[in-house]
């Protein structure tokens, strides 16, 4: 049971972030792990386990060749890395990466499952895992809240806002995890110096044969402009006049929160 | 300059690789998520949480620093990040993690035979035995080679007698690492604590080091085989050796202890409001916080000079003094400035002043007292040795 996952490297969201000239994120700094990843990365290291063979193996698109965040995943326990990085992708929009995860994925060559959170901490475009399905050909299974295998078939129970749907398919096949869909574990300090050792694939767009069709040149939506979210308005106040408690949940109720 | 450099004013981490970046980053986390949520609940109750010591063990921190037998194999820098990081969180998780590592697996490591390797280190880096080491005694502190706790050979057996004070984790330990006197001087035992004639007690009603369990055990007529005598421990050198490992911890830990005060007074004057404006803008606070903020980059320089020189093999026992000395008091004097400024949120579990302010009372006094590491200062100046 080999599992792929696709995993981001974004600037640290504890640190202010800031936007190029050209509104994409300032990756200059050290990046990290997308927390967001590190389920998938999870899942896949409980799934090989469960099967009592194979290997997890991450693939990142990111510039400067950056690892950083690939460690913490290979110190979690991931196998080995392919790493997509090459000037060419500067400006690579969704459907662009999502070529050049499918590409990585059949360097690969054995996945039977290719993970992915349903969407990145830094982009939020959520579209990226099943465009890496449907240029794979590979059924996509999304917003997984838990996921199991047997006999070639992964079975999903997918969140939805009423509970779940459980959703089949055949292998291989393209699964987007939640948050929360397993506890990630703390790297050991073991599996820390491990991953220093640990292999990763440094490919460029023309290893994958992706010239021209990617990064600014291949991408087919720009964002043009980015806007401050409006200053929060001020609630509603209600003075309690022993009704107040009624009205709050009446409110609450609305919102469909309670 | 921006708050978050508050904690690391001459960017000191930048000297890190990338795996101790890795580290700090995981038990930093593990901190803030595991136990954090709980430390209050347990100061206040005196318990240690058991219950994370096979998470403990699974970041690899029990014997980081030992190589081999299950162990990680840290650098002494690596080793005292986990520390630092540790015991942000508390000094008494600190301590747990120093006492298993240091002071229990370090002699065995060291001083033990490859059979007592085999057996005891896998399961103590797992968790799986938990480990107190027992030099102190109740009239035998500072002076511990005045210890009368015995030990009689009888055939290829050993009788021990006596009794330890002060010892953390006595009471939920398996195992005790006991030094006594011989005929032929001081030599070190490995005692494991359901044997015949061992008796632990918690020591209960203290006020410093609450989220740690601390004890005292009685040995009468504690029959051991010769095979649980650590053979290559051999006079005093054997426990100082220990000693000087754990209090090489507490050097870094201390600059985790006196930087969460620090954090923890910065957050607090900035948000309150007296008189119109946030408490951070008077120049009391200021001189204060300045005082902090030296004090604590002064203890940071002192831990990562003194795990370079370990890396190069050229840390001496006087240097581990000075950086112990000088970084517990610059946490404990950090600490209790930092209490003022907190006002009487000072002195409430919902913060994390008071329980640092009060746990370093332990530290300052643990692990050779102030006062003693003042006189080592002394004689490496002097030559002369006050103690003697």
């Amino acid at each position: 049971m080999n599992v792929v996952v696709c995993v981001k490297q974004i600037p640290d969201p504890s640190v202010p972030g800031q936007l190029e000239a050209d509104h994409t994120l300032d990756r200059s700094a050290k990046p990290i792990l997308d927390e967001s990843d590190s389920f998938g990365v999870e899942m896949a290291l409980q799934l090989v386990d469960a099967a009592g063979g194979g290997e997890v193996t991450l693939i990142s698109l990111a510039p400067n060749g950056e690892v950083s965040g690939l460690r913490t995943a290979l110190a979690m326990g991931a196998a080995k890395a392919v790493l997509a990085s090459d000037d060419a992708f500067a400006g690579t929009d969704a459907l662009g990466t999502a070529k050049v995860l499918a590409k990585c994925i059949e360097r690969v060559g054995d996945a039977d499952l290719v993970l992915a959170a349903t969407e990145s901490s830094d982009g939020y475009t959520g579209t990226v895992p099943v465009q890496v399905a449907e240029l794979l050909g590979w059924p996509a299974l999304t917003f997984a809240k838990k996921v199991d295998i047997a006999d070639g078939v992964v079975t999903i129970q997918r969140q939805t806002e009423a509970g779940y749907d459980v959703v089949q398919s055949s292998l291989p096949a393209v699964v987007s995890v939640t948050a929360g869909v397993v506890e990630p574990r703390y790297p050991s300090f073991k599996g820390i110096m491990a991953a220093k050792s640990k292999p990763v694939d440094n490919v460029t767009a023309a290893d994958l044969g992706l010239d021209g069709q990617v990064g600014w040149a291949g991408a087919r939506q720009s964002i043009v402009k980015v806007e401050q979210a409006p200053a929060r308005l001020a609630g509603e106040k209600f003075e309690d006049d022993g009704t107040a408690a009624e009205k709050i949940v009446a409110f609450l109720e609305d919102l469909k929160v309670i | 300059m921006g708050p978050t450099s508050l904690t690391d004013f001459y960017a000191l981490d930048d000297l890190l690789s990338n795996e101790e970046r890795l580290l700090r980053d995981t038990i930093r986390r593990f901190v803030d998520d595991k136990w954090m949520p709980i430390v209050a609940d347990h100061f206040d109750a005196g318990t240690f949480p058991m219950d994370l010591v096979p998470q403990i063990a699974d970041l690899g921190l029990l014997g980081i620093h030992l190589d081999g037998y299950g162990c990680a194999g840290a650098s002494a820098t690596a080793y005292g990040i986990a520390c630092r990081e540790l015991e942000r969180g508390d000094s008494g998780l600190r301590s747990f993690v120093s006492v298993q590592g240091s002071l229990c697996m370090f002699p065995i490591w060291k001083f033990g035979s490859e059979e007592q390797k085999q057996e005891w280190l896998p399961r103590m880096a797992a968790g799986e035995i938990i480990g107190c080491f027992g030099l102190t005694e109740p009239d035998h502190g500072s002076d511990p080679g005045s210890m009368t706790t015995r030990a009689r050979k009888d055939g290829d057996d050993w009788i021990l007698n006596g009794a330890k004070r002060w010892i953390t984790n006595a009471g939920i330990a398996h195992v005790a690492i006991v030094w006594a006197q011989t005929d032929e001087g001081i030599r070190g035992f490995i005692v494991p604590t359901d044997t015949p004639g061992f008796e632990a007690r918690k020591i209960e009603k203290k006020l410093s080091l609450r989220a740690s369990v601390t004890g005292e055990f009685y040995l009468d007529d504690v029959r051991i085989p010769e095979s649980f005598r650590l053979p290559e421990a051999v006079g005093m050198k054997g426990p100082l050796s220990c000693l000087s490992e754990a209090r090489y911890g507490i050097v870094w830990g201390a600059v985790g202890a006196g930087m969460a005060c620090l954090e923890a007074a910065r957050d607090y004057a900035t948000g309150r409001e007296q008189f119109g404006k946030p408490i951070a803008g008077f120049q009391i606070t200021q001189a204060k916080l300045a005082e902090m903020l030296t004090d604590m980059t002064n203890a940071s320089l002192q831990a990562f000079r003194l795990g370079q020189l370990k890396e190069l093999g050229r840390c001496e026992p006087a240097h581990v003094s000075m950086a112990k000395r000088h970084n517990v008091r610059a946490a404990i004097d950090t600490a209790r400035t930092a209490r003022t400024i907190l006002g009487a949120n000072g002195i409430s579990l919902e913060y994390p002043v008071i329980r640092h302010m009060v746990n370093l009372e332990s530290v300052l006094t643990y692990e050779g007292t102030e006062e003693i590491h003042t006189l080592v200062l002394g004689e490496t100046a002097t030559g002369v040795a006050a103690y003697r």
